[in-house]
This record gives C-alpha cells, structure tokens and sequence, in this order.
C-alpha cells in the first residue's frame, strides 16, 4: 500500500486539479464550440444549425473593426512596448545612481489595473480637459490634440495607455536578462576593445533570445484580452471604432441576448491565440526533445 | 412507538411551519438600485408588506439591467427562476419562447387591465394573447429640453420642425452657444436618431422601419433624409462629446452652455434635483413631429411552485399596476403612470404633457415603442440598427452609404 501510494503519490495529488482543467477549460471550449454552431438567443440552445454564426459574424461591419483594431493594437502595443522597454532596460543597466528609484517609478504603472490606467489617460487625452486644452491655455490656440473622440485614431490613444501601463514590465523583464548575461564574456569583449552597441547587439541581445519570447507571449496575451481598458478609456467609442473582439463578445453575450454570435466570436479569439501560443509550445517542447 | 410519534412530530412541525410561511412569496429582480429608483421600489416593497406578503429583494446593480439579465440566465438555468423580474418590450417575448414565464390573465382580468391601459401598451404585456407581465410606468423618450434663458435672450421659440430647430441652432452657434448638447454614446445616439426618423418620416413611416422592419422603408428616401438630418445635427454639438455621460449633457444645458438636448424624460429628474422649475428655468416639448415614442418598464412573471409564491406573484401583479402604486411610484421616478385613469394633479407641467400626448397618440395610432430603448425589436436587431447610427454619425459616411448598411445589418441579424 505504502509502495504504491510512493509511487503513485503525484499523480494522486494531481488528478482533481487535472480533471478541474479537463472539465473547466477544454470542456467549456468544447461547449462553446457547439453554441456557436446553433441559433442560441437569450439561453443557450443545443440543435446544431451550422456554421450561420459564423458567416454573420464575419459579415458584420463591427466584427471587421473589431479584428482590424486587434492587429492595429497587438502590433503597435507589441512592437513599441518591445522597443521601449528594452531601451529602458539598457539605459538603466548603465550603473547609474538611483536605479532602484526609477526603475520602481518604470515598474509602478504596472501595479496599477487597467480600470485605473485607462480612466487616468481618459481625462489626460480628453480635449477639452486634458493636454490639449492646457496647452491650448499656454497660449497656443491652434493645438490639436483630439485623437481621443476621433474615430480614426481613438484606436491609437489605447495604443499609449496600453504601452504606458506595460513599458515598465517590459523593461523589468529585460533588465533581469541582461543582468543575467554571463560578465566574463562582457569584459573579454571589453578588453578587446569593442564597443558598447557591438557588444549590446552580438553579444548581450542574442543571449537574450528567450526573454524576447516570453516579453512577445505576455504582451500577446494582454493584447487580445484586452477589454478593460478599453471599456474605461473610450467604451469602444466614439461610435464602436475602438472596440475589439473581447468588447464585441461581451456586447453580444451580455447586452443584445445573442449567445449564439457571442459564441463564435469568442471561438475566432481562440484561434487568434492558438497562432501564436502553438507555434512558441512546439518549440518549447522540440527545445526539450532534442 | 416511538416511530409513530416521532413522525406525528415532525408532520405537526411541517404544518405549523407551512402555515407560518402560507402568506404570499415574491422575489423580485430588479435593477433599480440609484437614489430615486430604489426610493420606488421600497414603496412597492412597503405595500407588497402591507398585504401581508413576504418580499425577497434581489437588486443586481449596473449596466442598463446587463447584469441583471446575466444573473436572471443563471437562475433560470439551474431551475430556480425568481418571482417577478424587471423586464421590458420583446424581451418578454422572448423570455415567454422559452416557456419559463407564467400566465396572471385571472388577475389582470379581475383588475380590468385592459380597460385602463394604453391598446399598444396592453400588447406589449401578453404573450400568445395571456398576460405575463405587469406594467409600472411610462418614458417618452422624444422629448427635447431647452435652457428657457438662452432661448428668450436669443429670441427663439421651442422649434416644431427639424427645419425650425436648424434654424435656431444656426443662429445660437452665431452667438457662441452649442445648439445641442449630446453624449457620444452609442445608446444615445440612437435616441436622437429615432426622435430625428420619427419627425420627418411620421408615424407610419417609424412603424414600418423600425417595428416591422421593411427592406424599401430602411433604404428609402425618406430614412436618407433622417441619415442626413443627423449629419446636420453632428455639426451642433460641440467637439468633446465622444462618450459624455447622458446627465452631463443634461447640465451642460442647466448651466447655459448648450440650448437643446433630446433625452427621455429622465433627463427632468436632473433638472428638478437641481432646484430648476419646469416653464420657468427649462422647457419641455416633444422633438419635432406628430407622436410619441415610449420606454415601458415592466415586471414579467416567472413560472413558480407553491401556493404562497403563487399568491405572491398575483398580489405582486394587482399591486404594481394598483392606482396608488402608479401614482407614487412615478411621481420619484420622472415618468407618468401606464394607466390612464390616474389622477395626475400632484405631476409637474411636462408630465401632463406627456399624459395628454400619449392618450392623444393613442387614439389616433402614433403611440410608437422606442426602438433605441429596446421597446420595438430584439437585441440582435435593435443593436445592429444602433451599430449603424453610431458608426455614421462617428464618421464621415454618407447617408446613401448608411442606408445600404442599414438593410444589410437587419438582414443579418435574424
């Protein structure tokens, strides 16, 4: 008995969170795929009607926003909070004074949530309140700086609250990594007398690499499940050109009783995650195999 | 032995308990959770008590009744349907195809519903030709509220046709005023735009597009002028309305920095919190054009077990469309009560408006539910109609374009 339980101990102590997973994530998966094949309205219905959510999904106007705003905001979001966080990173791994300090100042908009973030930034961008009127009170009257309630850049204004709240973790994570980089290398290099931006881009970055990964998959990650602070910058307006598929989804589920498109919308999300996480799990695992 | 009497025990328990709890059960989902709703719902709850019922308050706060309806799926889901809920227009239908609302036809029939509700209004409360629902109030919602000072200084009158109201906005906007105060969201937007549609296109036209949903009428010249109207109304309001709150908007006009908006008449309880009299600070009037639009609020009966949840819900139902109730109720809440015979000597001079107006309307068949105050049609459709005004009226599309987009956006969601 005691032999057996030794071996089989883990396993034991593992199956309830094991079938908790099972039932939870991949059985509501499963059940959210079949929603979305029927005509649910306000409850749920279970007789499949085929894929009619999804070509309405993909005939509505809004939906085509909602996608086009996701790549909009996932590359800029993304790219710039990369970029900036590894400047960051490198500008304070120059052994400067303080560096606690403003690497907590960095970091801080990080412990912030994005309720905060984007209720903050809504009064900051807002023009007749924020930058643009204070600098239009400076005495240049002819400022412009109305992104915020204009439709074709409100989109760009979650874009600079995003990268503001995120920046500073990107850089922490960075920073970590650089620090980690092996010093003797460093100093070889240095007594070799090459300089410091050719030691930062052949030495230090490539001995980055998984970082960069890891920094991609969270910033991914928050991208695409980004809703919060849009439903606190701009509330997916003016008009819905700041809305998203996670705002759609939830407009569909939660306001207008329609399950059914809800949950083909929500299936569509999946995949978009599915096209980044599967690509970076295969190569974690072939890392591991070989 | 000792069985025998234990049992006789416990029944003679069951009995007393059951004839302690035999009085009339209701649990009530409700969304009315700000000052002045929950003042209403405490007198309903004071006189549900009075009759010697016992009320379960179940208040689910936020979003416009969203989370309300998310937690009234769950009940329902799991079996445990609540008594009464807070629901209105075709979501009652819709909640009665999916066979969990109750028929109140014995007490309606004995209050003589039919004889003291509006016909259209009465409609709105059967299902299949049963009553299942209960009627608690009336919104207008195409009203337009002007700060009177401004008017007067610039020698305008309340206008009566949207011609009339450009004009007048012209000329407030030569005098640095914002014609129109407005809140950028989607929803109101929406009310604009039906208030605009039912002013130019008339009652049949309203009733046609937006109840019956008709291909040629949404692409007609006619919804093309109300697209273009809109576009004209966009150029009134000032440049930092994008999601403005609607109350903000209403002291925008309270405060002399904006002339008009067009808001249901909650927009009056602003007005008169902050000490405004009616005719004297603001004026009232319905937007231009014959009819009325409404917002009814209404309590749909679920299907319950027991006796004392059936009593409840009966007595519930009598109660709510009670005289005394519709009075009171409506008298902290801004609107007019659903019933037509109730005194209305202690409302203000815009409720009596609205009253004359309604019964008006009714006779002579301009009595219209609100599409943007889901009245007229379900989510799905009400909502891809308002993704249509909001995205035109944020853009710089143009009417003929908003139009097409309009028949499709219906045609796709059925």
């Amino acid at each position: 008995m005691s032999d057996w339980l030794e071996d089989h101990l883990p396993k034991v102590v593992l199956a309830p969170s094991f079938v908790a997973v099972l039932i939870f994530v991949y059985g509501f998966i499963g059940w959210t795929a079949w929603v979305s094949l029927t005509r649910s309205k306000l409850l749920p219905k279970y007789d499949i009607e085929g894929i009619i959510q999804y070509q309405k999904l993909f005939a509505a106007p809004r939906w085509d926003t909602a996608m086009n705003n996701l790549f909009i905001f996932g590359a800029l979001f993304i790219g710039i909070a990369m970029i900036l966080g590894l400047l960051l990173a490198i500008l304070l791994d120059q052994k400067i004074r303080v560096e606690g300090v403003i690497r907590t100042i960095y970091l801080y908009p990080m412990a912030l949530s994005m309720i905060v973030t984007g209720t903050a930034w809504k009064w900051i961008l807002n023009p007749g309140l924020g930058v643009q009127s204070m600098v239009q009170g400076w005495g240049f009257e002819n400022f412009k700086f109305d992104w915020l309630v204009n439709p074709d850049y409100a989109i760009y204004t979650v874009v600079l609250a995003g990268l503001w709240q995120s920046s500073g973790f990107v850089m922490a994570l960075f920073l970590a990594g650089l620090r980690s980089v092996d010093e003797e290398i460093i100093k070889a290099a240095q007594v070799d007398g090459i300089p410091t931006w050719r030691i930062y881009s052949a030495i230090i970055l490539p001995s980055m690499a998984p970082i960069f990964l890891s920094a991609f998959i969270v910033l991914a990650h928050l991208a695409i499940k980004s809703f919060d602070l849009v439903i606190a910058l701009t509330g997916g307006g003016p008009g819905y050109a700041t809305d998203l598929p996670a705002t759609y989804m939830y407009a569909m589920a939660f306001s207008r009783g329609d399950i059914g498109q809800a949950a083909s919308s929500a299936m569509v999300m999946m995949l978009v995650v599915f096209t980044i996480v599967v690509p970076y799990l295969y190569s974690e695992l072939r890392a591991k195999n070989d | 032995m000792k069985k025998i009497a234990l049992s006789a025990v416990s029944s003679i328990a069951i009995m007393a308990a059951s004839s302690a709890m035999a009085g009339p059960k209701a649990e009530v989902l409700h969304y009315w959770t700000s000052g002045g709703e929950a003042k209403s719902v405490a007198v309903l709850q004071e006189e549900f008590a009075a009759n010697g019922g016992t009320w379960t308050d179940m208040p689910v706060a936020g979003g416009g009744g969203d989370a309300a309806m998310t937690a009234l799926r769950a009940r329902v889901l799991s079996g445990n349907a609540p008594t009464a809920v807070q629901l209105k227009g075709p979501a009652i239908q819709e909640w009665y195809e999916e066979g969990v609302l109750t028929d109140i036809s014995a007490v309606a029939e004995a209050e003589g519903w039919a004889d003291v509700l509006p016909a259209s209004i009465a409609a709105h409360m059967q299902c299949d030709g049963t009553w299942c629902a209960a009627p608690v109030n009336v919104h207008r919602i195409d009203w337009i509220w002007a700060n009177a000072e401004i008017l007067s200084a610039n020698g305008i009158a309340m206008p009566t046709t949207w011609d009339e109201f450009n004009a007048a906005a012209v000329k407030l906007q030569a005098a640095g005023i914002i014609p129109l105060a407005h809140g950028g969201q989607a929803w109101q937007d929406a009310t604009v735009f039906e208030a605009v549609a039912l002013g130019l296109g008339g009652a049949d036209f309203f009733q046609k597009a937006f109840v019956d949903l008709d291909k040629d009428t949404l692409t007609s010249d006619t919804m093309v002028a109300v697209f273009d109207q809109m576009r004209t109304l966009r150029g009134y309001v000032d440049p930092n309305f994008s999601g403005r709150d609607w109350n903000l908007a209403t002291a925008m006009v309270m405060n002399g920095e904006a002339a008009f908006q067009v808001m249901g008449d909650w927009a009056k309880g602003e007005f008169l919190a902050a000490g405004k009299v009616p005719g004297e600070d603001f004026l009232c009037a319905s937007t231009p054009g014959e009819g009325f639009l409404y917002n009814v609020d209404s309590f749909a009966m679920f299907d319950v077990k027991g006796d004392d949840n059936e009593a409840g819900q009966a007595l519930l139902a009598k109660l709510i469309v009670g005289k005394n109730f519709q009075e009171v109720f409506n008298l902290n809440k801004g609107s007019i009560p659903a019933r037509v015979d109730v005194g209305l000597e202690a409302f203000d001079s815009c409720a009596h408006t609205s009253s004359a107006d309604m019964n008006a309307s009714s006779e002579s068949g301009s009595l219209l539910p609100s599409y943007a105050h889901g009245m007229a049609l379900r989510g799905a459709q009400s909502g891809a109609i308002t993704d249509v005004v909001t995205a035109h009226f944020n853009s710089d599309m143009s009417s003929s374009d908003a139009v097409q987009m309009l028949a499709d956006a219906v045609a796709n969601s059925y």
